[in-house]
């Protein structure tokens, strides 16, 4: 029998299934026993079914133009407790950590004059909105939900890649994904202790309501999205369905008296919680782009008034900046006296003396990333980038020394996908998503694991083609087992079916075929 | 939380409702036809495509027309919502766009629908077009079984119905004008039956075919018929009052007097009476779907750059 496995030759990266060629790692065992018999044809099969599925309920994303279905590769990325239980620590340290350093620059900026971060850092960021100043959110949230982009490194060890804090995506895709993998793979969950993950719209929705302004008895919750046109559309709907709230768009929006209202069929009806899934920029054309008509003109003064609760906070920009991203450890030790659990991937900052001239002579070793850029863009690798492209790059840094920054280049871990018709190993990260109800931090078990599905690629955003898999949790035990069952004497707790003319007990069918 | 319902959200709901059944009429139309024409060894293709063309209110041209050409247009044409391809879009758009009001169930039925129609598309100019338009018949029964059993009767599912009820209305009435107002054109009472979906339940009611005024009082007065005008009527008229408008409801007046005056109807004088009937029920109808706009989706307009604070 054709093994899938045969041809798997373990890439120059940490594998998260084999230690070694042939020797799987424990935490994968069952899940390789259960697909290594699998013919490669019938996983195709599957794959195709899956395909289908997520087309069919509409589980698409946009690409070169085209309505693609969401790609989800049949192996799914393991987590052992151990590790989860770190990741969750660290992940929920840097959120804390980033909560103290927004409350701080948008209040004292006690770590400005105490120089653990320069006051360029903040005033130079296009990201910093005055009309966020002096606000004080309710319960000291600004970063309801957080996205932390994680990878593993050569060694095996998890580091940050970004932070993310202001409209953190993808979170759909991990509730989606674990419905579809239950569906055309059951088997391979037989046995396993995979922690739920669909726990997160209550959570959301719990934090969300914990962040309405105060006194407001029955908050009202609605999601905001720029529409069915946007890329994010689905995960919109889906969040908002789960919840249970209205998904608005700006013009369902009306201010008035610094109050945000509703237009509903029963008149305009007061709104206390926006989770707003655009832009800033796009929020408010009387603040920030006048020529935005996805927005709701006045909701940022109503939110500034304590009207109304904007979820994420708006100027949390200035936090996920990726040039503050190298600041963060100083923060962690400075606001939260503790030493960061999740270490950082080494960076340099060219806007810092000295640093500069560093980073241009080894360019051609670092990759060089816009700090604003997302889903991927402007992403320069030095080592694979030709000489044409590195002149270009070591222009625009020495030209903006502000706008970049520069790492060591991580070979991320890689883990083996669906390739044609065999396994292949493919890079891999992980966006673990954090909630904020202003007492607790919860990190939805797992995340969202994107693939390079290109041989080689280092860039897993969907919209440079990427793929994702189900992310495991396992539970070190069994968690909460299905409930006892009655003892054999007690008495059955449901009364017997009633039965038609066709469904009658055998014996009268027999006596009715014997007249 | 959801005791109240968006504008746009009921809006999309309503549209949704009314081009699903758009879809589903007009299948069982196409179907009719089609096959009739088929059976019938002395057609004049020319003249049922025109007929055809009549009732679904679309121009023919004066050039002469095919089947193949009433099902690219009829069938086929995604531009127009006219035809079953593009009120089928439309309708995924429109539920698309309140995709937390409609159930998931019912919004994958739509987009299954909408993905599998290409194939049958592909498989109607081999085979012809009987598949698709039962994919297009089934679908819509899925779609509103689904609407029924899975949503709450709360506003939005009242929206629905009443996007259904009103394009019922409007299409039995079509059908019904091209056999009373366009004689030329008539398609004979079998084929306007089971073009209504309604043969076998008329056969169950009068033990029968053929006779003239007794279809038309089938489909414009039958209590217990659902796709009777009367029927559609009530139905849309207790949506109206269940959402909780004044005595004199724009939106419920126009076709609670339609209703009152079809239930009170003189049978003998329905034959003469037909041609003025059959045009108030189609006024009535607009009229009430414009006033139901204008009360539940007020228009939004440019965004009105009030003074903050004033």
């Amino acid at each position: 029998m054709a093994d899938i496995f045969d041809a798997y030759a373990l890439a120059d990266a940490w594998d998260e299934m084999f230690e070694r060629p042939g020797e799987v790692r424990t935490a994968y065992e069952p899940v390789l026993a259960a697909l290594q018999p699998i013919e490669p044809g019938e996983l195709r099969f599957r794959a195709d079914q899956m395909a289908r599925a997520f087309t069919d309920r509409g589980v698409t994303y946009a690409f070169a133009g085209e309505e693609r279905p969401w790609p989800l590769d049949l192996v799914p990325r393991i987590l052992d407790a151990l590790e989860w239980d770190f990741i969750q620590r660290g992940v929920s340290q840097r959120v804390r950590a980033l909560e103290a350093y927004l409350a701080d620059a948008y209040g004292p900026c006690r770590a400005f004059e105490d120089g653990v971060v320069p006051w360029r850092l903040l005033l130079g960021s296009p990201h910093f909105h005055r009309a966020a100043h002096g606000v004080e959110p309710p319960g000291g949230v600004r970063i309801h939900v957080a996205g932390i982009d994680l990878v593993r490194d050569e060694a095996g060890d998890f580091r940050v890649l970004e932070d993310n804090v202001r409209v953190p995506s993808g979170v759909s895709y991990v509730i989606e994904n674990r419905r579809a993998m239950t569906r055309v793979f059951p088997s391979l969950f037989d046995g396993q202790h995979v922690v739920p993950v669909d726990g997160y719209p209550a959570r959301l929705l719990a934090a969300l309501r914990a962040a309405a302004p105060g006194g407001t008895a029955d908050p009202r919750v609605v999601v905001l999205t720029p529409g069915p046109s946007n890329a994010a559309y689905f995960e919109h709907a889906l969040l908002a369905r789960l919840m249970g709230v209205q998904l608005v768009e700006g013009h369902d929006l009306v201010c008035r008296n610094n109050r945000v209202w509703m237009r509903t069929t029963k008149g305009e009806v007061p709104v206390h919680v926006v989770y707003r899934r655009l832009d800033d920029d796009f929020l408010d054309p009387l603040h920030f782009r006048p020529d935005s008509v996805i927005g709701c003109p006045g909701i940022m003064t109503a939110a500034v008034a304590g009207k109304v609760t904007l979820a994420n906070a708006v100027g949390n920009g200035i936090a996920d900046d990726k040039l503050l991203y190298t600041y963060v450890p100083d923060l962690i030790r400075y606001y939260l006296g503790e030493e960061p659990i999740l270490p950082n991937v080494e960076s340099y900052r060219p806007d810092e003396p000295g640093q500069l001239d560093a980073v241009l002579d080894q360019i051609d070793r670092l990759v060089i990333k816009p700090v604003d850029g997302a889903g991927g863009q402007g992403i320069v690798i030095g080592p694979k980038a030709d000489a044409k492209t590195l002149e270009k790059t070591r222009k625009a840094v020495a030209a903006d020394p502000r706008g970049f920054i520069a790492q060591r280049p991580v070979a991320l871990s890689t883990s083996p996908t669906l390739a044609g018709e065999r396994m292949a190993p493919r890079h891999i990260d992980l966006r673990p998503f954090a909630v904020n109800d202003g007492s607790d931090i919860w990190v939805l078990p797992g995340g969202l694991t994107r693939v390079a599905l290109q041989e080689g690629n280092l860039i897993v955003n969907s919209s440079q083609g990427g793929g994702s898999k189900d992310t495991w949790v396992l539970a070190e035990g069994p968690t909460d087992g299905p409930a006892a069952l009655p003892a054999d004497d007690a008495p059955p707790a449901v009364a017997p079916r009633q039965l038609g003319p066709d469904g009658a007990p055998a014996g009268v069918q027999e006596g009715a075929q014997q007249q | 939380m959801n005791d109240v319902i968006l504008s746009r959200i009921a809006e999309a709901l309503t549209w949704t409702g009314r081009y699903v059944e758009r879809a589903d009429a007009t299948a069982r139309i196409l179907d009719a036809y089609l096959h009739r024409m088929l059976e019938d060894p002395w057609r004049d293709e020319d003249v049922a495509c025109r007929s055809l063309y009549a009732i679904l209110g679309v121009d023919a041209g004066s050039d002469a027309v095919d089947m193949q050409q009433v099902l690219d247009q009829l069938a086929f044409d995604s531009r127009s919502t006219c035809s079953i391809e593009g009120a089928l879009g439309a309708a995924r758009l429109n539920a698309r766009s309140a995709r937390e009001a409609v159930s998931s169930a019912m919004w994958e039925c739509l987009n299954a629908t909408w993905h599998a129609l290409a194939e049958q598309r592909r498989a109607a100019r081999r085979t012809g077009p009987y598949g698709y338009l039962e994919l297009v018949r089934s679908r819509a029964a899925l779609f509103f079984g689904l609407a029924d059993s899975t949503m709450s009767r709360d506003d939005s599912w009242r929206f629905v119905v009443l996007g259904r009820s009103l394009e019922r209305v409007d299409m039995t009435v079509r059908l019904l004008s091209v056999r009373v107002l366009d004689a030329a054109h008539a398609p004979d009472w079998p084929t306007l039956l089971s073009a209504s979906g309604a043969d076998e339940a008329y056969a169950r009611v009068y033990g029968g075919f053929g006779d003239t005024p007794r279809v038309a009082e089938f489909l414009l007065l039958d209590r217990d018929f659902p796709r009777s005008a009367l029927h559609a009527l009530t139905t849309a008229e207790e949506c109206l009052s269940a959402l909780g408008r004044p005595r004199q409801d724009p939106a419920r007046r126009p076709i609670g007097r339609l209703r009152t005056r079809l239930e009170y109807l003189d049978t003998h004088a329905l034959e003469e009476q037909l041609p003025l009937l059959l045009r108030d029920l189609q006024t009535a109808c607009m009229a009430s779907a414009e006033a139901v706009a204008e009360r539940f989706f007020p228009y939004q307009g440019p965004v009105v750059w009030a003074q903050e604070g004033a």
